[in-house]
């Protein structure tokens, strides 16, 4: 067999798959007779309407657009300040900070383990000092943020208000999200430092915190996007991101928490996928469910509490290092099932994502995505223009089934926490991951460039991390370190460790350590003393 | 005439550095096992005075690092370092993850057997061990 007959037959096998990236198989064709009961006069409500299948607001994107909102953070605060005054000069209507790996695990940039990773993967940020220069002649009374952090989500937050408090902002006026979403670290992203049940503690005060202090922030985003990275299906990043959520509504209940007085400030996250029917159906399929189980399930009266709004980013995992300039077709494919699935908000990645942290160049590119989106594709005129087809309620229908399958298993373990220590969503995710790379390997899933289609590349300019940040963001530390009142930041750090240790709400006593300028990592250690670190047994 | 007994080759897949994406290192676990391999899987953050302590131990022939970080200029000569200074120059260190071709031209004058980066098939991979422990 001929080289050249060889490909052909490839191509032929990928053809005649017909299954969605999940493996899911798809139907020759869609008509009444696939939706079975449903019928789309009757039981597809308005958008607006509960159970919001069709989004959250009547008028969604005739009313005001999506908030683009791009992540990014790199090297020192200094230089991300930089990139944040140039993506709001270029139109970016939201902030969205990316932290470094020392920051996300709790250690200071001058910690042993931080050695090699200071701002490599996003801004190193150890200390209040750090975080007022990260919003330098950034107005945050009027600028909404979103900060993905998780395990230390607390202290960096806590940064964030004392920041504003600078600023003579009310923190009433503070508009933004903090992913905080610690279960989906234990389940994919694995970047975890205490134990799940002390982490839980943590996560319900800041939602109780919020509600009382901060009506216009998030308190959290329950994320299903690292879910999906990690190698999910699209119905396992549904079904664990909403039991998740689910998860974190019943803690909030325990700690006495009335469900519509946080629930209304809940928000997720989502991954936009390659597979575009698919992704549509899900964030479909997601607000259904969501409103169901916040009616019947907790009882929520409010029709705010019902409503899932959620962010959305492309898919980090299906950009290619071969043939980079191809990622902007992919991400421009997968921001459009985003906007056809209602999002609230979105990120569209960087055709050189696959390489490195993005160049301002493509960076631009990919915030001019969203912008033809919005602005030329007309796409944005009507609300979900894809409500009705038979194709699409099928998969929405089927979406719903897998999740609700999902949820009765987690359920029966005993909840998310039981089935996390059971490591029962972990291995579905690992399966699934496995499952995919072999139909990547067997040619029966082409990948466009990589196994299929393949090309000599042209090199692409990346951007280059200045190797100088680690030495600036540790000098700058030592400097803070000799300067500041010590006995303050003990009497704060021994305060914080009673609270830890006792009931009350620990956001209080980590603001004061905080302002005191005690660092992240000591304020993390503080935590780990009585809350012990966490080490999960790995399986492959 | 009997077959000689084939002796499964022995890798440590090892996350080091703080980064938790171990979708990576769990799939070529996973296909390095199926090929017949005898994987040890270490776990996250692993520095790498624990990697080679773990390839000692377990005896192991390859030594696989999954490094997504951009710290491998940080990780991958600490680690080769360490093999030397035990006489271990004989474990073939093989690197997977995001390495830009100048940086994976540098790591391979370290000593590191092959660098891996993102769209490789898992074939090639188990092809370049079972070649790399064979000759």
């Amino acid at each position: 067999m001929g080289p050249v007959f060889a490909k052909i037959m490839d191509m032929a096998v990928a053809e005649k798959q017909h299954t969605t990236i999940s493996g899911t198989p798809i139907e020759p064709l869609y008509g009444p007779e696939q939706l079975g009961d449903f019928e789309a006069r009757r039981d597809l409500a308005a958008p607006g309407e509960f159970p919001y299948t069709r989004g959250i607001h009547d008028t969604m994107y005739r009313e005001r657009l999506w908030t683009m909102r791009q992540f990014s953070g790199f090297a020192t605060p200094e230089e991300t300040n930089r990139r944040y005054h140039y993506l709001l000069q270029q139109g970016q209507t939201g902030l969205s900070v990316a932290f470094d790996l020392p920051t996300l695990m709790g250690y200071d940039a001058d910690h042993g383990l931080s050695e090699g990773e200071v701002g490599k993967c996003g801004a190193s940020i150890s200390s209040l000092e750090d975080m007022e220069i990260l919003f330098r002649g950034i107005p945050l009374g009027d600028v909404s943020v979103s900060m993905t952090i998780n395990s230390p989500a607390a202290v960096l937050w806590a940064m964030y208000l004392a920041v504003a408090e600078q600023q003579g902002v009310d923190w009433k006026a503070v508009s933004g999200t903090l992913q905080n979403d610690i279960l989906k670290e234990y389940i994919a992203q694995k970047e975890y430092i205490f134990p799940p049940r002390p982490s839980m503690r943590l996560v319900t005060d800041t939602i109780e915190f919020g509600a009382r202090h901060t009506p216009r922030f998030n308190p959290i985003s329950i994320s299903g996007y690292h879910i999906r990275e990690a190698g999910s299906t699209a119905a396992q990043e549904l079904a664990f991101t909403l039991r998740d959520g689910m998860e974190y509504v019943e803690w909030a209940l325990v700690r006495g928490m009335q469900v519509d007085e946080f629930a209304p400030r809940l928000s997720f996250f989502f991954n936009a996928h390659s597979d575009f029917f698919e992704e549509i159906a899900k964030y479909r399929a997601a607000r259904k469910l969501w409103a169901y189980a916040m009616r019947d399930r907790f009882g929520a009266k409010e029709e705010r509490s019902l409503k899932l709004r959620f962010h959305s980013q492309t898919a980090g995992c299906s950009l290619t290092w071969q043939q980079p300039y191809n990622n902007v077709v992919r991400t421009a494919i997968q921001a459009l099932a985003a906007v056809l699935g209602g999002t609230q908000s979105l990120h569209t990645n960087s055709l050189d994502e696959a390489y490195a942290l993005p160049s301002e160049q493509a960076v631009t590119i990919a915030l001019r995505t969203q912008q033809i989106l919005g602005y030329e594709s007309g796409v944005a005129n009507t609300p979900d223009p894809l409500g009705g087809s038979y194709f699409v309620e099928r998969l929405t229908l089927d979406m719903e089934q897998a999740a609700g399958d999902y949820f009765r298993r987690i359920d029966e373990m005993g909840g998310m926490i039981a089935a996390i220590e059971k490591g029962f969503p972990q291995s579905e995710i690992a399966n699934a991951s496995y499952r995919y790379q072999r139909e990547v390997e067997a040619k029966e899933k082409l990948v466009v460039g990589v196994n299929a289609f393949q090309s000599e590349d042209q090199p692409i300019e990346l951007l280059q991390i200045d190797q100088a940040a680690e030495g600036h963001q540790v000098q700058k530390l030592a400097a803070l370190r000799a300067r500041r009142d010590d006995a303050r930041v003990r009497k704060a750090l021994d305060a914080l460790r009673r609270a830890a240790e006792g009931t009350d709400n620990t956001m209080p006593f980590i603001l004061d350590a905080v302002r005191a300028y005690a660092t992240l990592g000591e304020i993390c250690d503080a935590l780990r003393e009585v809350f012990g670190s966490y080490q999960e047994t790995a399986h492959i | 005439m009997s077959a000689p007994i084939r002796v499964p080759i022995r890798v440590l897949v090892a996350k080091p550095g703080l980064d938790g994406h171990d979708r990576g290192a769990k799939v070529i676990a996973r296909a390095l096992r199926d090929a017949g391999m005898e994987v040890i899987y270490t776990g996250l953050r692993q520095t790498p005075e624990m990697i080679v302590n773990a390839a000692l131990q377990e005896d192991v022939q390859v030594i696989g690092l999954s490094i997504l970080s951009g710290a491998h200029n940080a990780i991958v000569p600490r680690v080769m370092d360490l093999l030397r200074e035990k006489d271990m120059a004989d474990v073939r260190v093989i690197v997977g993850g995001t390495v830009p071709d100048e940086d994976a031209a540098a790591l391979k004058r370290q000593g590191v057997a092959a660098v891996f980066q993102p769209g490789a098939s898992l074939a090639a991979i188990v092809d370049f061990i079972r070649q790399s422990v064979a000759g």
